[in-house]
């Protein structure tokens, strides 16, 4: 299935929810014809998107609204704030190709810092799924979710079997592990599980944590981790500031603990425009570099 | 206009004014720029408008957003007269046991929605208008913007978004008192031709004396100004009407007035 026959599915279930898109149609290619004047392309205009959305919501509707995630979530960023975040609405923002998933589009278009500006705003939530198949399976409670969301829309192909059991806050535990775990959102899951199969080849034991939602953060299950494990390794294709690294920072201080902390993610600058697997060859963010680093770090 | 009409009409508008003169200290207020849509305003929710106390939460009702959310004391003031807040909740402004300050909050009965960030409402109210569209119904949906607000891009952006959609049902009316902060509008980045500027987007326009209500009546009575496209109404104001003693002053758009000057100035309000 794909995300759009889903959001066809839903809307026929729910008469509350809209599609909005300020014409970014890559993943809304068949719906515009299927469910008429519930479509809404309001053109190149986040600002207006937003404050469509906004509108819509005030009306009883949900808005599913769709940009790429850097003009979204920058762009029209003071009208997230303001009209979402203080009103509170229901609106659901799903940011097109974030992160490494821009590829070749140069800076202009990398949103490696919309999670880090998305948290920040209050009533305002962050789901981050892994692959199409947890897209899929977390979309219709973050949809029904009375909070705003940002979705940081991923739909590459699945590598292994997700759990269906889906909370908002609850992060998925593919595995638990002793030596290192690692914690991960959005496309890098992959690797990250690819990293996590070379490290127990070599005899560690490894966890790994799918953080579906790095907004609201599953807390416990993070401080619970730093108690049981030597390394948590975070990895994301976000600005070290704002992201995953800095949440576990947060959660640490507020709760007097630390631990050893490994951050792969980008330090302070944009990543070099390829396509995808060139990106994560050159950027070290493949599963063999990402299990390279992590043994690196704890042989220090 | 019947004359007992207009009579009333007066009235309540001198009332409005009594009001925001008197939230214009113990911190103040945007008393000029309040002055200048208080007519305009007055007559909305008494003529034009579909909203009472007891519709607030009908999807069926019309709307107003008010984009230059900075004269919320107009619209406070307003609500007051017609029952829509209790007139004694006024005394709250800038008191911690209320939501009336500066700008609007929605937890006041009869706020849409906050605003005080220009450039936002016009989007939210084309997503209202499309929504009751969608439903079929046939409600007004009106904005209020002010004229300096239209140095905001958003604006434009919105506008033609709102042309392409063809909302006959969105009136958005500018507040022309020739004023911003700090200066005259044309003096900054002149907006002149409005309309054509407007209509060159699609919409259509006319023109209205804002403090005349029968003048008023003549321009709402026919809508929308053009079939199958979005209103915009300029209306021609005076930045704070009714006070000859900060009429069209650039330094009156906010006040903080001392408990004497507000009992001159409630004694000078004509």
């Amino acid at each position: 299935m794909t995300y759009e026959e889903l959001l066809e599915e839903l809307i026929y279930k729910d008469d509350r929810i809209v599609i909005v898109t300020a014409e970014n149609r890559a993943v809304l290619r068949n719906i515009p014809n299927k469910i008429g004047d519930k479509f809404i392309d309001t053109g190149i205009t986040e600002q207006t998107l937003v404050g469509v959305s906004a509108g819509l919501a005030l009306r009883g509707r949900i808005p599913v609204s769709h940009a790429l995630a850097t003009f979204l979530t920058m762009r029209a960023f003071e009208f997230i704030r303001t009209d979402v975040g203080i009103g509170n609405l229901p609106v659901k923002l799903v940011g097109g190709f974030p992160g490494f998933l821009s590829e070749a589009n140069g800076p202009t278009h990398q949103a490696i810092e919309d999670v880090s500006i998305m948290r920040g705003i209050p009533n305002v939530n962050v789901f981050c799924p892994a692959d199409n198949e947890d897209l899929l399976i977390c979309l219709q409670k973050v949809i029904e979710s009375s909070n705003p969301f940002y979705i940081r829309f991923n739909n590459s192909e699945s590598v292994i079997k997700h759990n269906n059991d889906f909370e908002i806050g609850k992060a998925e535990v593919i595995s638990k592990g002793s030596d290192v775990v690692i914690l991960v959102y959005g496309v890098l899951f992959s690797q990250a599980y690819n990293a996590k199969k070379n490290l127990e080849k070599e005899g560690y034991s490894v966890g790994l944590l799918n953080i579906r939602t790095p907004k609201p953060i599953d807390e416990q299950l993070i401080l619970e981790t730093a108690m049981f494990s030597k390394l948590i390794v975070t990895i994301e294709d976000h600005f070290i500031t704002g992201g995953l690294f800095s949440i576990l920072g947060e959660i640490f201080l507020r709760n007097k603990i630390t631990c050893d902390v490994f951050p792969i993610s980008l330090e302070n600058r944009w990543f070099k425009p390829l396509l995808f697997n060139d990106i994560l060859r050159h950027e070290g963010f493949t599963g063999n570099q990402i299990a390279e680093r992590i043994k690196k770090h704890i042989q220090k | 206009m019947e004359a007992q009409k207009l009579l009333e009409l007066k009235n309540i508008a001198y009332s409005v004014r009594q009001h925001i003169i008197k939230m214009s200290t113990g911190g103040g207020c945007f008393i000029g720029a309040s002055l200048s849509c208080v007519d305009l305003i007055v007559y909305l929710y008494k003529e034009f408008l579909n909203i009472n106390k007891d519709n607030l939460n009908d999807l069926t009702r019309d709307y107003l957003f008010l984009s230059k959310g900075h004269v919320a004391p107009v619209l406070y003031g307003t609500f007051a007269e017609i029952g829509l807040i209790d007139e004694e909740r006024l005394k709250n402004h800038l008191k911690p046991n209320d939501y009336i300050y500066w700008h609007p909050n929605r937890n006041i009965d009869g706020i849409e929605f906050h605003s005080g960030s220009l450039g936002h409402s016009l989007g939210i109210a084309i997503g209202v208008a499309i929504d009751c569209k969608m439903r079929k119904q046939d409600n007004k949906v009106v904005v209020i913007l002010g004229d300096g607000e239209l140095n905001e891009g958003s604006n434009w952006e919105a506008a033609l978004v709102a042309s392409a959609k063809k909302l006959d049902n969105l009136i958005a009316i500018i507040d022309r008192n020739h004023l911003q902060a700090n200066m005259e509008t044309e003096d900054l980045i002149p907006l002149e031709p409005i309309s054509d500027k407007f209509e060159a987007f699609g919409w259509g326009t006319r023109k209205v004396n804002g403090h005349d209500f029968e003048d008023l009546e003549k321009t709402f009575s026919k809508f929308p100004v053009k079939n199958s496209a979005p209103s915009l109404i300029i209306s021609d104001t005076v930045r704070g009407k009714g006070l000859q003693s900060i009429e069209a002053r650039t330094d009156k758009w906010f006040a903080n007035f001392t408990y004497e000057e507000v009992e001159i100035l409630l004694k000078e309000l004509k």
